[in-house]
């Protein structure tokens, strides 16, 4: 990789100064830490539209009947907070991180492609501005689910679904030029004698990642494309009059969805792979099976797209199939678990607040993945399918899962980023406060969902009444607890205890060996690693 | 961009084209899968022939026959027997009443779909008024014949066959349902 010394001069014009001043700085950005840092603000304000959404939800549901808002806008609310989360909150967060960390992991002095990086974030304000304002159209946004299947988003949604299919091609434009980047970046600027097997885990995971990314965006660019020359250009993709299938929609759909959620898992166990040795003080246990079971979860994902579809009337051999080959997706993620475990025996630990969320990560995803594993018994799915218990699934595998991962990943590098100790005692306080308000809101949906409780419906039997009540205090409480977070986070920024440079007492990797606040240009020369 | 970045760029590039294209051969490929499975119950479009039928008289198939206008197809449209007991093999004929209730004339195609999605491999229609569209004047009404056999190969797991039609007006669909959202969105 001796080629890696000829790269800065791409960044010539840039190695006499600091950033500009004022919106320009954000504007015209190229540095790879600005726009890490434009991804990880943007998706923090997402994370708190969608979960105001979720919070519009919650409080129609604390108690059965209709109260607060009409069943139209329920949908718009269950649809518009899957696609934020998703689109806005999850995915632009893990490569805000990518953007900050992978040059400095690797040794490089930028992204491959500063330019590049640059309109990969911008487009996206458009893409949820154009999604948010279409709530306001006459008749509402999209309100079909996130899932958008047809023919509710063909035949049965209004206008505002044009709006929705030109914001989510852009957010997959964005989506596939940041993964571009983040593979041009990995393969070509690694620093001299950083092999393949000695990237640390997080770049590991987000290289994969970055290839289910270029791998199913485009099927999914393809599958909004049908659903709008459906509903506006006469073609008859999905709709049976002329000769289309609407089942067809839901297997292309998850056809990208199912690769979607490991997108949004994959840099969550690169993260927690990062933490975990930290504070148990001991490298990790079993890199290279990290890595194999990381690629073998990523190319099982394009196995197992049919599990989403078990009550459409598949043929049995093929139930069995995807219901084997889910089942699979469990040994190479258990290989994972045990090795986070294995790290942390006999190790030195300590329970600073990136560690906790790593625990809660550990437990909680587990969980997650445990009822994923009922929810991929064919026979059983009959019972659970479209019910809270799928919501409650894939809650604990996204909020405990990827969000917790991404707090983590926030405590740990924070100090890095903004050159301050956070406030360890507030942290630990929205640590806690997090940890019991989200188990609140989310284990009682197992209950609900295996009793029957159906998900997307703003009304429910009286049965279900005192546990949706409970429920919602969860989800008030979660919800309140993150505003601790944006205040730690502005604490942290403003000042606080001085960072050292390698910030935790039991961290190795290239980023700590950097000042801390980390300079606006690091890496001009690349690092030798032994 | 540094001239190194390019043939990784390049690749990626052509990468996602090709994924963008390959969400839309799912299109085709997922016909040919049905086809070969018969995955989703759609049936033949083309008349079968009924050479190599003979009849097994030891077997009984249950063929229950549905039939709809879809939602604003405002026809009647309905089988004249609903179910009947088969041999595997035996050729049989039954009829389907149209009525064009509406004061104009409207032209029709009927889509068929068989349950147990499996079993429509082994469904033959060698006369079927879905093979074409039908025209019906104002207020006619017309019978239109079905003419089947079930393929004695068909596996011993099934006992009951369904087929059920969907009728759908040829050429108003889109008009139709696009006003039809807005109405349904707007409450």
């Amino acid at each position: 990789m001796s080629t890696v010394t000829t790269d800065p001069h791409a960044h010539a014009e840039h190695e006499h100064h600091g950033p500009a001043k004022g919106l320009k700085r954000w504007l015209y950005t190229t540095n790879h830490k600005d726009i890490g840092t434009l991804y990880l603000l943007f998706s923090l304000l997402m994370f708190f539209i969608g979960g105001a959404m979720a919070m519009v939800i919650r409080a129609e549901l604390f108690q059965p009947g209709l109260q607060i808002v009409e069943p139209n806008f329920f949908n718009q609310m269950t649809t518009v907070h899957g696609l934020i989360m998703v689109f806005g909150a999850v995915m632009p967060a893990f490569t805000g991180l990518a953007n900050w960390l992978i040059p400095m992991m690797i040794g490089a002095p930028d992204m491959a492609l500063p330019r590049m990086n640059n309109w990969s974030f911008w487009i996206l304000p458009f893409a949820f501005s154009i999604l948010l304002a279409s709530l306001f159209m006459e008749g509402g946004g999209p309100s079909f689910g996130w899932t958008f299947y047809a023919p509710l988003s063909t035949t049965y949604s209004n206008d505002s679904t044009a709006l929705f299919v030109f914001s989510v091609h852009i957010m997959g434009i964005s989506s596939i030029m940041g993964a571009i980047n983040v593979i041009v970046t990995i393969m070509n600027l690694r620093a001299p004698g950083m092999t393949y097997m000695k990237m640390p885990l997080f770049v590991w995971t987000w290289f994969i990642t970055a290839y289910l990314l270029i791998a199913v965006m485009p099927v999914l660019a393809g599958v909004v494309t049908m659903v709008l020359t459906d509903k506006y250009f006469g073609t008859s993709f999905f709709d049976a009059a002329g000769g289309g299938d609407p089942v067809l929609f839901q297997h292309i759909f998850w056809f990208f969805g199912h690769p979607e959620v490991y997108i949004m898992i994959l840099p969550a166990f690169g993260i927690i792979s990062s933490i975990v040795p930290t504070f148990s003080r001991k490298p990790l246990f079993g890199y290279a099976s990290m890595v194999y079971a990381t690629s073998s979860i990523a190319l099982l994902s394009f196995l197992v797209w049919a599990h989403h579809m078990f009550t459409t009337g598949m043929p049995v051999a093929a139930e069995l199939f995807f219901m084997y080959c889910t089942m699979l997706i469990a040994v190479p993620t258990g290989v994972k678990v045990f090795n986070w475990v294995a790290t942390m025996w006999r190790g030195a630990m300590t329970f600073e607040v990136p560690m906790m969320f790593s625990l809660a990560f550990i437990v909680l995803f587990t969980i997650g993945g445990f009822s994923g594993l009922m929810l991929a018994i064919t026979p059983a799915d009959f019972q659970y399918h479209d019910t809270y218990f799928v919501v409650a699934h894939f809650h604990y595998v996204l909020v405990t899962g990827a969000v917790f991962s991404i707090m983590a990943a926030a405590y740990y590098w924070l100090p890095k980023w903004t050159g301050h100790m956070y406030d360890e005692t507030l942290g630990q306080w929205h640590f806690w406060c997090s940890l019991i308000s989200v188990n609140v809101l989310f284990f009682p949906m197992h209950f609900v969902g295996l009793a029957g409780m159906p998900r997307r419906i703003p009304d429910y039997a009286l049965q279900f009444a005192d546990f949706n009540a409970l429920i919602s205090i969860g989800g008030f409480a979660f919800g309140l607890s993150q505003l601790l977070f944006v205040w730690l986070v502005v604490k942290c920024i403003k000042g606080g205890e001085k960072a050292t440079d390698q910030v935790w007492e039991g961290a190795e990797g290239l980023e700590w060996t950097i000042a801390s606040p980390a300079p606006y240009h690091s890496f001009s020369t690349p690092p030798e690693i032994k | 961009m540094a001239l190194k970045h390019q043939p990784v760029v390049i690749k990626l590039c052509l990468l996602t084209a090709a994924m963008f294209g390959f969400g839309y051969a799912l299109v085709p490929l997922y016909d040919v899968f049905c086809d070969l499975t018969g995955l989703n119950g759609k049936t033949s479009t083309m008349a079968a022939t009924a050479e190599a039928a003979i009849p097994d008289e030891d077997r009984q198939v249950l063929i229950e026959f549905i039939a709809r206008p879809n939602n604003n197809m405002p026809w009647v449209f309905e089988p004249v027997v609903h179910k009947m007991r088969v041999h595997p093999g035996e050729i049989h004929r039954i009829d389907y009443l149209a009525h064009n209730i509406t004061g104009r004339s409207m032209t029709a195609q009927a889509v068929p779909s068989v349950s147990p999605g499996q079993a429509a491999l082994y469904f033959n229609k060698m006369e079927c008024f879905c093979f074409t569209q039908q025209h019906l004047t104002a207020g006619q009404q017309l019978l239109m014949p079905l003419q089947f056999y079930v393929d004695p190969a068909l596996p011993e797991q099934f006992s009951t066959i369904t087929l059920s039609y969907t009728l759908y007006e040829v050429d108003a669909v889109a008009p139709v349902t696009a006003e039809t959202a807005t109405g349904d969105n707007n409450e």
